[in-house]
């Protein structure tokens, strides 16, 4: 067995991503892209990980997670928004009593509820999202892979719409979004610093899923959806075991969305349409349904190529005084959309499949490569 | 006389007009074997189905261990369409979905074999466990059950072993020799701790010689968890060898009960079943 | 409201409702086989109102909507062919994901040849030439489309009931399996069910867009999911069904927005999908199955 390797291997790698943070925050000028591009993908990931403990690890189907997400970041929005800049958000409808009042509530707090507050933000969003999800669940959970689907979808629309609707002027500031809201906190007291915030806490979050999905209560998910009959019979309650995975996707779901909002420091509602939902799908696709460290590489990579690597396809291009055709704003997604389809009819599999990670394989395949080289 | 664990009163399942399973009425003794035969759509799944709570009965009354664990009464539409014998004892209605049961103890193996076929041998076995779980989610999540964890895994393990799978046990089950999936299916039952087994034709697709071991390991681990077995078989040799009790049902009805010997002497189940064979 | 403006917002609604009947066939129809949401079928929708486009820019209209009709038809058979067809035996799951990721493509690539800024639809002067019935007005299309869906949909149903195709097309629909093994060309069922629905999703297109002005990449995303749900209201698999349900759809939405409740319309189509698949699963008119164990 190579335990030892394996984890000595793991922290040698955790080392360097953590330095390479610090590093990144000491040398911030510069770095702007790069910096912009790992929290995008950090915050991703923690999505595209909640939407794979459902669809991949209890395989229901669902297209919510925008709608899920939007809640998340609206409710740590409107709370962290600071109170002075309240008239200048809300300049349209003004900003609804109540909201001003509770905020106020919360300003006056002891020292020690402050420091946490944006953590207090989060969480009190994702209990939202949960909640609401364990209410709809009930509803919808019964329906079957592909009604499910359009149902949840049909669910995040709704919830964009109660957003961005004029009725909701003095909360949510209809369809003219929510600016100035702060960015992320430091944790710690400052040990974290406030750029490598958003990794730690999407980290954490991807931990628990990961703890979860290796629980008891995670094998009974698998089961569900390798066989719901069988499951069944097995006494797995159905009804419990998919809202638990429903909540609790939901509750991660959200909590991303209000580290989105802090990453994009203004919303509105149309950041949430089903196209955010697509996106992640083609994520958790591209890095295999069933896989945790596929989705988390997965996200990165896509982020990457999408708004980095593959910019140069949005650019002319001019090849020794030639100008080469189809090189204009636009390719580069189309050439995504093309790897997508690939991916989807060719390398069904993904990046990962089923399987995570692991040294031993990433090792073995060398050593393969070696042997074959040395026997040729 | 025997403790009775499983009974069923007047129980009939309607599909729109057919009437699939007609006053069905068993008593399946404690420590013993049931079966239940009959020609191609007797009617026999469609009876395991109702008693393990796939399906809601139209008509009749299920106990277990002396619990009514699924009783109704033809109920709107089908108090005009109703066609079953029985149709004026029951007043309530008693739900229960399949987990509920297999956690009261009744545990079930499926025709065409429903193994989680992605899985491994061990983790089939181990997700069966998990219905006898006590920690709660957050427990669980953090590792704060792990003498529970370990325990349901040691059980695991040796099941595996009384049930002879032990050199497959990281296999995906998808890759077992059929014999050995149905064996596989067994024991994920039993690792639900159940009082009652039920069988829905375990022999099917065996040639003579796995029949013949199957009834032998149907026996021993009978007498090593000291279960109550009630199997579906169309197999006759090997209803006949372990059987203590025999029902035959055809079109939905019983048409006799008895000891081996009694029902294979029987003209109506010669006529119905037997005949068939022998012509 | 008077009763001229309701009437007048009932004869928008139901114009409107015409073109969501026939987008919504497709889906019936696609569902019906292959027990496939087809996610693509707004965006061919969307791409059949760019070809019109293009297509007027060079031909007389007669020409150009045939042009268009072609063009939509052959698209949608070839996306079959291409993204749904080798998935055939996966699970569902995997044909849902490929066709998500057929309607990104088609999003991507209109954006790209045609831009995201909003395409000016040409008017055809014929369509738009306005009638008066009392107090009430409306051009020619907003008259036509309710007249010719159920045009449509009664030659549909007459396909669908008397021709040897229509059998085959019913009989896969039942039992994809059985309809295999009794000798039908699964294939060229698959084909045509995919031609009908493009070359209605295009005649919808051109219904829609008139009374519209105006396309983007995006345009197809709503109307097709509102489609669907229209689909799913009337029973699945059940062509009539899928035409009443547009036509609801469509006259809810109208009479909404007149209200004042515009972002609530889309809403209120998925907010009735939901309580559809609560209360009744199978639709106004879909039949019940039974789920064998």
């Amino acid at each position: 067995m190579h335990t030892r390797r394996n984890t000595i291997l793991t922290i040698i790698s955790a080392a360097l991503l953590v330095g390479l943070l610090y590093w990144l925050h000491f040398n911030r000028t510069g770095n702007g892209m790069l910096i912009s591009i790992l929290q995008k993908s950090a915050i991703l990931a923690l999505v595209a990980v909640s939407m794979n403990l459902l669809n991949g690890f209890t395989g229901l189907f669902s297209l919510g997670q925008a709608g899920f997400m939007s809640i998340g970041a609206y409710v740590t929005a409107i709370l962290l928004i600071p109170v002075s800049s309240l008239e200048g958000v809300y300049y349209m409808s003004g900003v609804h009593p109540s909201i001003r009042v509770f905020k106020v509530f919360l300003g006056s707090l002891p020292p020690w509820f402050q420091s946490l507050y944006p953590f207090f933000a989060l969480i009190l969003g994702a209990s939202i999202a949960a909640i609401i999800a364990a209410i709809v669940g009930v509803a919808v959970l019964r329906l079957k892979s592909d009604y499910l689907a359009i149902a949840t979808l049909g669910l995040s629309e709704i919830i964009r719409a109660i957003f961005s609707s004029p009725q909701l002027d003095g909360v949510t500031n209809g369809s003219y979004g929510l600016n100035k809201i702060p960015g992320f906190p430091k944790m710690f007291g400052g040990l974290v610093p406030s750029l490598v915030t958003p990794f730690v806490i999407s980290a954490i979050c991807i931990m628990l899923i990961v703890m979860l999905i290796r629980s008891s209560y995670g094998r009974a998910f698998l089961a569900i959806r390798e066989d719901e009959i069988a499951a069944e019979a097995m006494g797995i309650s159905l009804f419990k075991h998919k809202s638990v995975s429903f909540i609790i996707s939901s509750f991660f779901s959200a909590l991303a969305g209000g580290l989105l909002a802090m990453y994009m420091r203004s919303i509105e509602a149309k950041t949430f349409s089903i196209a955010l939902t697509y996106d992640i799908l083609l994520i958790v696709v591209i890095g295999g349904i069933g896989s945790v460290t596929g989705s988390v590489l997965a996200s990165f990579l896509v982020t990457a190529s999408k708004e980095w690597w593959l910019r140069f396809f949005d650019q002319p291009l001019d090849l020794f005084g030639w100008q080469v055709p189809l090189f204009k704003t636009g390719f580069r997604m189309v050439i995504f959309s093309i790897l997508l389809m690939v991916v989807v009819l060719i390398y069904r599999r993904g990046l990962m499949g089923t399987n995570e990670f692991s040294w031993d394989r990433i090792l073995g395949r060398f050593k393969r490569r070696k042997n074959a080289k040395g026997g040729a | 006389m025997d403790e009775i664990v499983l009974k069923t009163e007047h129980l009939t399942m309607q599909f729109g007009g057919v009437v699939a399973v007609d006053d069905l009425n068993i008593e399946i003794p404690k420590g013993h074997i049931t079966a239940l035969i009959g020609p191609n759509g007797a009617g026999k799944t469609t009876a395991f189905n109702v008693i393990t709570g796939g399906y809601v009965p139209t008509n009749g009354r299920v106990i277990f261990q002396g619990e009514i664990i699924g009783e109704n009464h033809p109920r709107a539409k089908m108090k005009k369409i109703y066609g079953g014998k029985d149709r004026s004892h029951f007043t309530r209605q008693v739900v229960n979905t399949p987990d509920k049961i297999t956690r009261l103890g009744m545990a079930r193996t499926f025709q065409n074999i429903r193994l989680f076929k992605d899985l491994t041998v061990f983790e089939n076995v181990l997700i069966a466990k998990h219905c006898r779980i006590n920690a709660g989610l957050l427990r669980a999540t953090f590792r704060l059950n792990r003498a529970e964890e370990r325990s349901m895994r040691d059980k695991s393990r040796e099941l595996l072993r009384t049930v002879g799978l032990e050199e497959h046990l990281d296999e995906k089950a998808s890759s077992l020799p059929y014999g050995k999936q149905r064996r596989l299916e067994i024991a994920r039952a039993l690792a639900t701790e159940p009082s009652l087994l039920l069988l829905d034709e375990p022999a099917a697709g065996m040639n003579p010689k796995e029949t013949e071991e199957l009834a032998s390991f149907i026996q021993s681990i009978k007498e090593s968890f000291s279960l109550t077995v009630f199997l579906i078989e169309h197999h006759m040799n090997l209803v006949m060898d372990i059987s203590d009790k025999i029902y035959v049902l055809d079109y939905g009805e019983t048409i006799a009960v008895g000891t081996a010997k009694e029902v294979q002497n029987n003209p109506a189940v010669i006529q119905a079943y037997l005949g068939v064979e022998e012509a | 409201m008077s009763i001229t403006t309701f009437l007048q917002h009932c004869l928008t609604g139901i114009s409107l409702g015409g073109a969501y009947g026939l987008i919504a066939i497709g889906y019936t129809l696609v569902y019906g086989i292959l027990r496939l949401i087809n996610f693509a079928h707004g965006d061919i929708f969307m791409m059949a109102g760019y070809f019109m486009i293009f297509a007027l820019a060079s031909f007389p209209w007669p020409i150009a909507i045939v042009i268009t009709l072609v063009i939509t038809t052959v698209m949608g058979v070839v996306i079959e062919r291409l993204a749904y067809k080798p998935l055939r035996s996966s699970p569902r799951m995997s044909i849902m994901i490929s066709a998500i990721g057929v309607s990104y493509l088609l999003q991507n690539l209109a954006t790209y040849l045609f831009t995201a800024i909003p395409r000016g639809y040409p008017e055809i002067p014929l369509l738009k030439r306005i009638f008066r019935i009392g107090e009430l007005s409306a051009s020619l299309v907003t008259l036509m489309t309710p007249v010719l869906t159920i045009i449509l949909v009664a030659l549909l149903i007459l396909l669908v009931n008397k021709t040897k195709t229509g059998m085959a097309m019913r009989a896969a629909s039942k039992d994809f399996e059985t309809a295999k093994l009794m000798g039908i060309n699964i294939n060229r069922v698959i084909t045509v069910t995919f031609a009908i629905g493009s070359l209605l999703a295009g005649i919808g297109s051109i219904l829609y867009f008139t009374d519209r002005m105006s396309v983007t990449p995006f345009s197809g995303t709503l109307p097709g999911l509102k489609c669907f749900v229209a689909a799913v209201f009337g029973g699945i698999g059940n062509i009539p069904g899928a035409v009443i349900g547009g036509f609801f759809i469509g006259i809810v939405e109208t009479l909404l927005v007149a209200l004042g409740y515009s972002t609530f319309s889309d809403a209120f189509t998925f907010l009735l999908l939901i309580v559809m698949l609560l209360v009744k699963p199978t639709g106004l008119f879909g039949e019940k199955t039974v789920e064998k164990v």
